[in-house]
């Protein structure tokens, strides 16, 4: 992964309508810039979807590409979100081999996690779990080697509530 | 009132006020093409849809108003790309419709069939698919919409045949006409915000050395008028760019002409040593900023232009103003006043005669030609210039003949200059010139053009003899792709490669007539002028003059690519 520094989290609400995403992405493409998560669904306005999107790029760049984006028919709204003023979650489920031994202490880590336990067979269980992208990490890194097979998400985020 | 899909996208574009549409038929476009027999629409029927774009863009530039192409799917879709690449990098306001196979065919490798939003998205301000007949009225009025205002560009609009096709229940629709367009994430900014203006216009006020850096969104603006009145207000020099050439009338005293690249020694040096540049509808291209770490080091800048997008884009700005050029420069000229201008500014003599002395030291010059000795292409422009209308329109394709246009017609009049500046376009000339006089039939229209640019987009000929469009073209045959040739010689040690053309083949005389033009060949100096003034009497027919020029004739002065502009080389020579 690249550093956090270069991380910027995007959230762009558009037009829910076709080739929308694919106007937005390319745009990132076209200057070979890498989309390190892409988060997609429709708002409570079902006319319109939200776009939640983290790219590592320099912030000058990323101001042209801003601007850029700006000037779609399509999208309506563009705010970046630093890290300090926004809120992020991000979902994943794992796959993770257990053994008798080892089984609590997944259930237990889960529990943790908020998460919950979707699938089990044999000595395979698949999990899901929410939280901030770094808590996710967390968790990988601590199941290691037992980890099968996980998808996640991407982050999606909002801005903090500002009273 | 139940109506279709073709009919009410022809009865669209004649409420949009379309008086002309330059297209070409074929399969998916074909329902289309039977409402247009019944309407006042004229359909201009090219040869090649690349000309149908082109000439859309000529109609646009001469007349502000957009530009209308049809063409079918596939082929026709992907030939008409590279006039909506061209219109994009210009800000040329253009709607282009093209058909697409059937709904039901989308996605199969139909016939004719290609992903025309897909390969045109990154070459349009904005491209649609339309997916249900009844959208079109909307879509037409919201692309025209688009078009034409914030920064002008194309627009395409892409139709299955079975949405336009009467004989298909796909194609019904009740008609209606949208009293207003909504469209939320579209909102162009029009007036400067005030206190940036202020701030502009305290910059102005106190600047010793400053330039007007006119661009081609002035003309977009409809802004010359202001820019005059700004200039003169403050007794501040304009340069005009390649875009721009004609928002500052060239006889003008405080018009330094054109800078970049190939511009005149005082336009660019003053850019350069100038204090305050008041960039307006300009974008800081890299033609004109050569190298941009070396440009106009010691100027602040002040930016207006209308696309948020542009301003820091290249060159952070001191004060960076979104908005339209022709407001915000009399925004701008009611704050100056407030202030208490012109009487308050800085003496700025000095500057003055700094520029002056340039402009006597450092003139546009070229040696005239030997007895039997090829033209000189300068020469052939300025009888050309000498001898047509103050008002006349000129086109250019891409080249060497494309900048000494550029810089030694005298631009006095604003749209009077149509050339493709950003894409660089070879074989815009003709058609562009086709589509500038069947929008302004009132003015002379000349194109200027290059052998090898001739070449690319010459059967449109054909289209403007059968339509009776009187257009007129100088080619300036030095029987050279001419710029890459001096490129090679000035660069890569005169290892000439894969330029050469020959002055003969084609017979451009014979394949001017066959194409229904009158055809001349001139090779003599004494024999330009009456040719040009022959061509100026040809009223019912195109005609095509073979101008034999000098190949070894090269564009002065220049900045070599990727030098500084303080490098300028002002002529063969290399002396400064």
């Amino acid at each position: 992964m690249s550093p956090a520094t270069r991380h910027h989290i995007l959230s762009v609400l558009v037009e829910n309508k076709p080739g929308v995403l694919a106007r937005v992405s390319g745009l990132f493409a076209r200057r070979g810039f890498n989309i390190f998560s892409l988060a997609v669904a429709p708002t409570d306005d079902p006319t319109r979807s939200r776009i939640t999107i983290v790219v590592d790029v320099e912030s000058a760049p990323l101001e042209q590409i801003t601007k850029q984006l700006d000037k779609l028919i399509n999208v309506l709204q563009i705010d970046e979100l630093a890290p300090i003023d926004a809120v992020e979650r991000e979902l994943m489920i794992v796959t993770v081999t257990v053994t008798p031994a080892s089984k609590p202490a997944l259930l237990s880590l889960t529990e943790e996690y908020s998460g919950a336990v979707l699938d089990e067979a044999g000595d395979r269980i698949t999990v899901s779990l929410g939280g901030t992208p770094e808590a996710l990490d967390a968790f990988t890194s601590q199941m290691g080697t037992a980890v099968v097979a996980y998808q996640r998400t991407g982050r999606i985020a909002l801005p903090r509530i500002t009273s | 009132m139940k109506t279709n899909g073709g009919a009410a996208l022809i009865k669209a574009l004649e409420l949009e006020g379309v008086d002309v549409i330059f297209g070409l038929p074929g399969g998916a476009i074909l329902p289309v093409y039977d409402p247009i027999i019944d309407s006042p629409i004229r359909h201009i029927l090219v040869r090649h849809e690349q000309g149908a774009g082109h000439m859309a863009e000529g109609y646009a530039h001469a007349t502000g108003r957009p530009g209308v192409a049809m063409v079918t799917s596939g082929p026709a879709a992907t030939n008409i790309i590279t006039p909506l690449a061209d219109a994009y990098m210009d800000s040329v306001p253009m709607v282009v419709i093209t058909g697409q196979v059937g709904t039901a065919g989308i996605g199969t490798d139909a016939f004719q069939e290609v992903d025309t939003v897909g390969i045109t998205r990154s070459v349009t301000k904005h491209n649609e698919l339309v997916t249900n007949a009844a959208d079109i009225p909307r879509i037409v009025r919201e692309a025209f919409h688009i078009a034409t205002t914030g920064r002008p560009g194309p627009v395409l609009i892409d139709i299955p045949k079975d949405l336009v096709d009467p004989t298909n229940p796909n194609s019904a629709l009740d008609w209606y006409w949208p009293d207003s367009v909504d469209l939320a994430g579209y909102n162009p900014r029009l007036d400067g915000d005030p206190a940036l203006i202020k701030d502009a216009a305290q910059l102005i006020i106190a600047a010793e050395r400053p330039v007007i850096y006119s661009g081609g969104g002035i003309l977009k603006a409809r802004a010359a008028e202001s820019l005059l009145a700004l200039a003169e207000l403050l007794d501040i020099p304009v340069v005009t760019t390649l875009m721009a050439r004609g928002t500052m009338p060239d006889d003008h005293p405080l018009c330094l002409g054109m800078p970049g690249m190939h511009g005149n020694y005082t336009a660019v040096t003053a850019m350069q040593e100038s204090d305050l540049l008041i960039a307006l509808g300009s974008r800081f291209d890299d033609r004109v900023t050569g190298k941009v770490d070396a440009f106009a080091k010691n100027a602040k800048i002040i930016h207006v232009d209308i696309d948020p997008a542009e301003l820091g884009k290249v060159r952070r700005p001191d004060v960076g103003i979104t908005g339209d050029c022709r407001l915000v420069i009399d925004e701008l000229i009611t704050a100056l006043k407030q202030i208490g201008a012109p009487e308050v500014q800085p003496d700025r003599s000095a500057w003055k005669s700094t520029i002056s002395g340039w402009q006597e030291k450092y003139p546009l010059t070229y040696v005239q030609s030997e007895p039997g000795d090829l033209l000189k292409p300068q020469y052939v422009l300025e009888q050309l210039r000498d001898n047509t209308p103050d008002d006349c329109i000129v086109a250019s394709g891409v080249g060497q003949h494309q900048m000494w246009t550029a810089q030694y017609w005298k631009f006095n009049h604003p749209y009077t200059w149509i050339n493709s500046g950003g894409l660089g376009t070879m074989g815009f000339a003709v058609p562009a010139a086709i589509g500038a006089k069947v929008g302004r039939p009132d003015r002379m229209v000349w194109a200027v053009d290059g052998d090898g640019c001739f070449q690319m987009t010459a059967q449109e000929l054909v289209t403007a003899a059968a339509e009776r469009i009187p257009v007129k073209i100088a080619i300036l045959n030095n029987a050279y792709l001419g710029m890459v040739r001096q490129w090679q010689e000035m660069f890569y040690e005169e290892r000439y490669s894969e330029v050469y053309l020959s002055p003969d083949l084609p017979d451009y005389k014979m394949w001017a007539e066959s194409m229904g033009c009158v055809g001349m060949r001139v090779e003599a100096p004494e024999d330009v002028l009456p040719a040009i003034q022959r061509a100026n009497e040809v009223d019912d027919r195109p005609v095509v003059i073979d101008f034999r020029t000098d190949a070894r004739e090269k564009v002065f002065p220049m900045v070599p690519s990727g030098k500084s502009n303080s490098d300028i080389v002002v002529g063969p020579e290399g002396l400064r």
